[in-house]
């Protein structure tokens, strides 16, 4: 394809990303009130996200990466994901929480700086899943205080997305 | 014959379908063992156990071959001296079963990191072991002396958006002395939780081992289950599990390539081949309900059926693809930088691979023109055919170049199989009997075997080979003195997930 077929193609069928809803009020209200003032100010409409796959099987990251892709595109609501615990605002865990991981999560989430939000994503996140009552998982995460969970096997973008826009919604709102 | 295939058929043949399980005594399976450092020996595709015995799996020429040995004094004889693929296995049996390998060519832990609540949690005394107390012992790893070298531990939080695992680097300046990987923190038990349920309710475990090879461990699993069971699916079933296999297989290829060419700095390449594997997560999700056909296979069958607009949107997606594929292809082989990035880049060589049994795109780059699909072959592909592109170079390039060469291939697979789908009903009831049986199935990172022992209708004992087995110690040697800087490249380029090795 040269540059004006592309061209061509892109005028005529608009963006490849989709465009998206307001996220649920209801939510982001609901996180908001787990937010004091000074916290709300220092997070901003921007957060950075590190992901810790806690012994999933892959599903939910399958889906994580989606978002990042030009389809969702993550970065134009402001979030993006980071390498470095010490940039992130967001702990996003996946997975049943495997006893091998469950030092590597604490010590991710403690080298977070304050404030900070902790999201399961994924059923297997939230209670162990179908991993429920294994010898080898503490059956979700449970070692953290978790903010919001995103339910699925695996979530589809979709609902990742509207899940962590509820938590830039809850960091804009006004100043109680 | 070779001599380890010969001693591996003299043995009494067990009831395990469709491929016997030869029973070895003690001093044959030894003798099997030592036969295995020769050059025309059987390729091992994986070593497993159960409460009192040990099996082992071979190629020999395509064709499975099965031995088993029973369990002495909490002992087997080790295959890891004569053949280094078997050393993995060997630390998971011990791991998990408390079986020892005696002879074993190394002893320290592999699944087990110290963290559950007893040692060898499947084994047939875990009930007698104490509870640990304490905190676990550190990690040993292999040692490095020299001068001006340095570890770099990665992981078991690494990159953006990735599964757990811990590399250790031996670095000398920017030269990769040594990599060393370290997984069992994805290990959930799978194994364990399979036990005791009906092969139906199980399959949920199968599905999870891999979510980016869940079809192909559903379908291997279900392999298993039926050929125990002597069921046979319905052919709209065979059809119907060929479309999710082989729509998974385009999806993996395409986001392996979108990782491998991010790595590699091509922005807008990785952009278009990252819209595309969005496209094929849509029309699966339209096809079958889920983006990534999670639970679509079961024993007997199938769980869910097409839906009506289904095969419509797999054909769209699959004509966008089909009409960009070619251009993106053109401006990869246009790029002069971008061929410089990748040639040469983690070499693995053809010997290797073999040694190792590595299958998929790791095997076919260096060489390794197998494919389960037609050898040993299982319905419905051996009808339809198929050509399974390899190349020598067993580099990075070499290893994009086998993906995007399989996305043709599973397209005019996908328009032949929807064109000529059959009716009827999607799944066989399974009856509550008992049996052995192995299946397997060819997912986009390679072979997948699945085993099951059935008693009176319910899971007794289990076990799954995912390709990515034998495929991380191949990466620790393709990236053997590379460049620290291209690990994450050649990484990208090998595709290895740790959840289906974990367990």
């Amino acid at each position: 394809m040269t540059i004006w077929q592309r061209l061509r193609h892109t005028l005529r069928h608009g963006p490849a990303t989709l465009p998206a809803a307001a996220p649920s009020a209801e939510t982001a209200a609901a996180l908001a009130a787990r937010l004091d003032a000074a916290a709300q100010r220092r997070l901003g409409r921007s957060l950075a996200i590190r992901h810790v796959g806690a012994g999933g099987c892959d599903g939910c990251e399958l889906e994580l990466r989606a978002l990042t892709g030009i389809v969702y595109d993550l970065e134009r609501f402001g979030l993006r994901f980071v390498t470095s615990p010490r940039h992130a605002d967001i702990l996003l865990a996946t997975g049943p929480l495997t006893r091998s991981m469950a030092e590597a999560l604490a010590r991710t989430h403690a080298a977070m700086g304050e404030p900070k939000w902790v999201v399961a994503v994924g059923d297997c996140a939230i209670d162990g899943g179908v991993f429920k009552g294994s010898y080898a998982c503490l059956g979700g995460i449970t070692t953290l205080p978790v903010d919001l969970v995103i339910r699925g096997c695996p979530p589809t973008p979709w609902q990742v997305l509207e899940g962590l826009r509820a938590l830039i919604e809850a960091n804009a709102a006004p100043a109680r | 014959m070779s001599a380890a295939a010969a001693i591996i058929r003299a043995g009494a043949a067990a009831d395990q379908r469709p491929w016997p399980r030869h029973a070895l005594s003690r001093d044959r399976w030894q003798a099997m063992a030592a036969a295995l450092g020769a050059a025309d020996a059987p390729s091992l595709q994986g070593v497993w156990a159960e409460a009192e015995r040990v099996h082992a799996l071979f190629l020999d020429a395509g064709s499975p071959l099965s031995a088993s040995v029973e369990i002495a004094g909490g002992t087997y004889p080790a295959l890891s001296p004569h053949c280094p693929a078997a050393s993995w296995f060997e630390r998971m049996i011990h791991d998990l079963f408390g079986h020892a390998a005696e002879g074993g060519r190394d002893v320290r832990a592999w699944l087990d990191h110290g963290a559950w609540a007893t040692a060898a949690p499947l084994g047939p005394r875990q009930a007698a072991l104490p509870p640990r107390v304490g905190a676990p012992e550190p990690p040993e790893f292999l040692l490095a002396e020299g001068e001006d070298l340095n570890q770099i531990g990665l992981g078991p939080v690494a990159g953006a958006i990735a599964e757990p695992a811990h590399l250790r680097l031996t670095a000398q300046g920017e030269t990769l002395v040594r990599l060393e990987v370290r997984l069992g923190y994805a290990h959930k038990g799978t194994l364990g939780l399979m036990r005791g349920t009906p092969p139906r309710a199980a399959a949920r475990f199968a599905a999870r081992l891999s979510g980016s090879a869940t079809v192909a461990h559903g379908l291997a699993y279900a392999h298993a289950v039926e050929a125990a069971l002597g069921v046979v699916p319905p052919p709209r079933a065979v059809a119907l599990r060929a479309v999710m296999a082989e729509l998974e297989r385009i999806r993996s290829h395409l986001d392996a390539a979108a990782a491998i060419l991010a790595e590699a700095g091509a922005a807008f390449l990785e952009t278009r081949f990252g819209w595309h594997r969005e496209a094929m997560h849509e029309a699966a999700g339209r096809a079958f309900g889920h983006r990534l056909m999670m639970d679509g296979v079961a024993p007997g069958g199938l769980a869910t059926d097409l839906a009506a607009d289904g095969a419509a949107a797999i054909r769209a997606a699959l004509e966008a693809l089909a009409a960009e594929l070619p251009d993106l292809v053109r401006r990869l082989d246009r790029s002069a930088s971008l061929g410089t990035r990748m040639a040469g880049i983690g070499r693995l060589a053809p010997d290797l691979a073999a040694g190792f049994g590595a299958s998929g795109p790791v095997g076919r780059a260096s060489g390794r023109g197998g494919d389960a699909r037609l050898v040993p072959g299982y319905p419905p592909y051996p009808a339809l055919g198929l050509e399974v592109p390899t190349r020598a170079g067993g580099d990075v390039a070499a290893r994009l170049r086998v993906r995007l060469g399989e996305v043709p291939q599973s397209t005019r697979l996908l328009r032949a199989l929807l064109d000529a789908l059959p009716d009827g009903t999607i799944a066989t009831a399974l009856p509550a009997a008992s049996g052995e049986g192995l299946g397997v199935a060819e997912s986009s990172r390679g072979t997948v075997w699945h085993w099951v022992r059935i008693e009176g209708g319910l899971i007794a004992a289990a076990f799954a080979r995912d390709p990515d087995w034998l495929h991380w110690p191949l990466l620790e040697a393709a990236m053997r003195n590379g460049m620290l800087e291209d690990l994450p490249l050649c990484a990208a380029s090998f595709g290895l997930t740790s959840s289906g090795v974990d367990l």
